[in-house]
């Protein structure tokens, strides 16, 4: 059996450094997986949606934001009183403090419902992060972020996600690791998930300790993943193994 | 529970239509244990019931394997102008019906 694992691993390498286009989780995937990710009424993403537009409109958001005005694909950005980078879960929650109301939790269903229908609006815009160079040293350290080897298993995100997409990793082919589908379901969790922990499930995969959801380093790492990235369409919600 | 249900809007009569549901539910199957190792109690959908035209045409009975959030579709014959309704009921006696329209002509 573990002879028949190794020897799956022959597949051609498609890394974005290899063709330089950066390719889409969506093209990784089983057939039936695409299916269901590409058919609005199956993809369960789309009970998040949903929920998410109600929460806009009765959890106060419409009084204020003008939907048309929302440029949810724009973060993470470089914000100016906190000078850092601030994603839209934070930005969210960032207006429910102003107005209030106490922080959602990272994972809870109401950021996940709102982020997943803020972004599905923008399903297939292309992904165009600003240049800014105000947060240009924060792209810098996502990218180190994402090149520093680390765990037990000493790998880094660039090692799987870059050299080798495209071969398969037991069951399933390796993606690039692209962000352009999320908050995105994944049937193994049979829930919507967050950019941050699919980083906190890949970190802990090569026994690395995992940094908390919304820390600073993975709000570096989600806006350099947004530049890596750039060009291919949004997808959200997508759906993964 | 957050429910979705598709289904033509208009038929001929006599015509099969493709009814498909989607509810939002975790399908607890009772057997995983959460962090500190304890059982996470059993908590799924057991019962999908269709009423059409005034009859039940459809009913589906599930078990823990189920995944979460289930996906059903099935095929009815259209014969009447009515309402479609679906009707999820857990084993905790929750329940979320959600109605639709059909025209029949």
């Amino acid at each position: 059996m573990t002879v028949l694992l190794f020897l799956a691993v022959v597949a051609p390498v498609s890394g974005p450094s290899a063709s330089g286009a950066p390719v889409s989780g969506a093209d990784f995937l089983n057939p039936e997986t695409r299916a269901l990710q590409d058919d609005p009424f199956a993809n369960p993403g789309f009970l998040w949606v949903e929920r998410g537009a109600a929460l806009w409109t009765d959890g106060g958001c419409a009084r204020c934001h003008a939907l048309a005005d929302t440029r949810p694909a724009a973060f993470p950005r470089y914000d100016e009183t906190r000078q850092a980078m601030v994603n839209l879960e934070g930005r969210i929650n960032r207006c429910r403090d102003r107005a209030g109301a106490p922080s959602w939790a990272y994972e809870s269903e109401p950021l996940l419902a709102l982020t997943a229908f803020l972004l599905n609006r923008e399903r297939g815009a292309t992904v165009a992060p600003a240049a800014d160079p105000r947060a240009e040293q924060f792209r810098r350290a996502g990218e180190a972020f994402f090149q520093r080897r680390r765990g037990q298993l000493d790998l880094s995100c660039a090692n799987c996600h870059d050299q080798l997409a495209g071969r398969r990793l037991r069951g399933e082919r390796v993606s690039q690791g692209h962000t352009n589908g999320f908050p995105t379901y994944r049937l193994l969790w049979g829930t919507l998930a967050s950019t941050h922990r699919m980083f906190r499930w890949c970190n802990e995969a090569v026994r690395s300790e995992p940094f908390p959801a919304g820390s600073p380093e993975y709000v570096n790492l989600e806006y350099y993943l947004r530049h890596r990235g750039s060009g291919l369409t949004v997808e959200t919600p997508a759906v993964r193994r | 529970m957050r429910a979705r249900v598709n289904l033509p809007a208009r038929a001929r009569a006599g015509e099969v239509i493709t009814v498909k549901t989607l509810v939002a539910h975790p399908m607890e199957t009772g057997y995983a244990r959460d962090v500190r190792g304890d059982l996470v109690p059993r908590h799924i959908v057991t019962e999908f019931t269709c009423w059409y035209g005034g009859r039940e045409v459809f009913r589906a009975a599930f078990q823990p394997a189920i995944a979460a959030n289930p996906f059903l579709e099935f095929h009815l014959r259209a014969t009447v102008s009515g309402r479609v309704t679906c009707r999820w009921r857990t084993d905790r006696g929750e329940e979320t019906a959600l109605e639709r329209t059909i025209e029949v002509a």
